[in-house]
């Protein structure tokens, strides 16, 4: 069972009391977009085996949306963190480079 | 006008552990700014409590304030004063960005009174409800059983549990199943 920890709340919560929301940090392209794009941004998605970046709600909870980064093979959590980020927080990175050497992840490493 | 009737019209399953509705309780919920000096201010004034620090309730005689998320808290009060008290919002907060609305007949407040109540929240609900991580003052958003619901400790032998008006039976029953099944031991 995945337990994640709520950036929002500062509660673990359990995964029935999450809901998930797909891969984390997706660049959107719209109008005035190639079609290749389009594609990429509707249709393709990381499927990793390890680290995977995920958008979870906390649904049960305090209701709000965040990003966590967990190991897809072992579940291990490397942590979480707000949803009004762009990118992994260099110190999350850290964390994972010394866990995981050389992984990397879309264009994040 | 009709009379306010609560969702179980305080039905009350005795036991080891009581499980007992608490009847009409005022509810609004107030969504907005929480660092806002004005929010806090009129909650304050309505309750007489000191506004909740993040996953905690401040919780007096009949009122209180608990915080439900970063955005909304829920206030407390007896189920007369409502209408007086989203009034008192209103005038505070005129022309803030902010939303509160008496959802005092939207929801159930049970309580569960009695030496393992504890253990009978904590069957029900992934929460960690361990005597070190959750006492007395904090407050909890989670589910129990199927439905969502919200709980905080009265005293050391008392749990209230908010629940949404039209799962009250179900929640009623689940905890009376869960306090008839006995005491588990763990904590």
């Amino acid at each position: 069972m995945l337990t994640l920890h709520c950036p929002y709340c500062g509660t673990d919560a359990d995964e029935t009391d999450l809901h998930a929301g797909g891969q984390a940090h997706l660049k959107r392209y719209g109008p005035g977009s190639s079609d290749d794009q389009f594609e990429d941004y509707m249709f393709m998605r990381e499927n990793p085996k390890g680290v995977h970046f995920e958008r979870w709600r906390h649904v049960y909870g305090c209701g709000k949306w965040f990003l966590a980064a967990r190991c897809t093979a072992t579940l291990e959590v490397f942590g979480t963190y707000p949803a009004q980020t762009t990118e992994p927080p260099p110190d999350l990175r850290a964390k994972i480079s010394a866990k995981r050497p050389g992984w990397t992840w879309g264009d994040f490493a | 006008m009709s009379d306010p009737i609560s969702a179980l019209q305080g039905r009350s399953t005795a036991g080891e552990v009581t499980i007992r509705e608490a009847g009409l309780c005022g509810m609004i919920t107030l969504r907005g700014e929480l660092s806002n000096a004005k929010l806090r201010a009129v909650c304050k004034k309505i309750t007489g409590q000191a506004f909740p620090e993040k996953a905690k309730i401040a919780l007096g005689e009949d009122r209180g304030i608990a915080w439900m998320s970063p955005d909304e808290v829920l206030v407390m009060l007896p189920y007369a004063e409502v209408t007086d008290a989203l009034a008192q919002i209103d005038s505070a907060l005129a022309g803030q960005h902010y939303l509160a609305e008496n959802v005092s007949d939207a929801r159930a407040l049970i309580h569960v009174e009695g030496g393992f109540a504890r253990e009978i929240l904590a069957k029900l609900t992934p929460a960690d409800l361990h005597p070190a991580t959750f006492g007395t003052g904090d407050f909890r958003r989670s589910h129990l059983g199927q439905v969502a619901a919200a709980f905080w400790m009265v005293d050391a032998d008392t749990f209230a549990v908010v629940c949404f008006r039209s799962v009250a039976d179900y929640v009623h029953d689940l905890l009376v199943a869960s306090a008839k099944a006995g005491p588990v031991g763990v904590f």
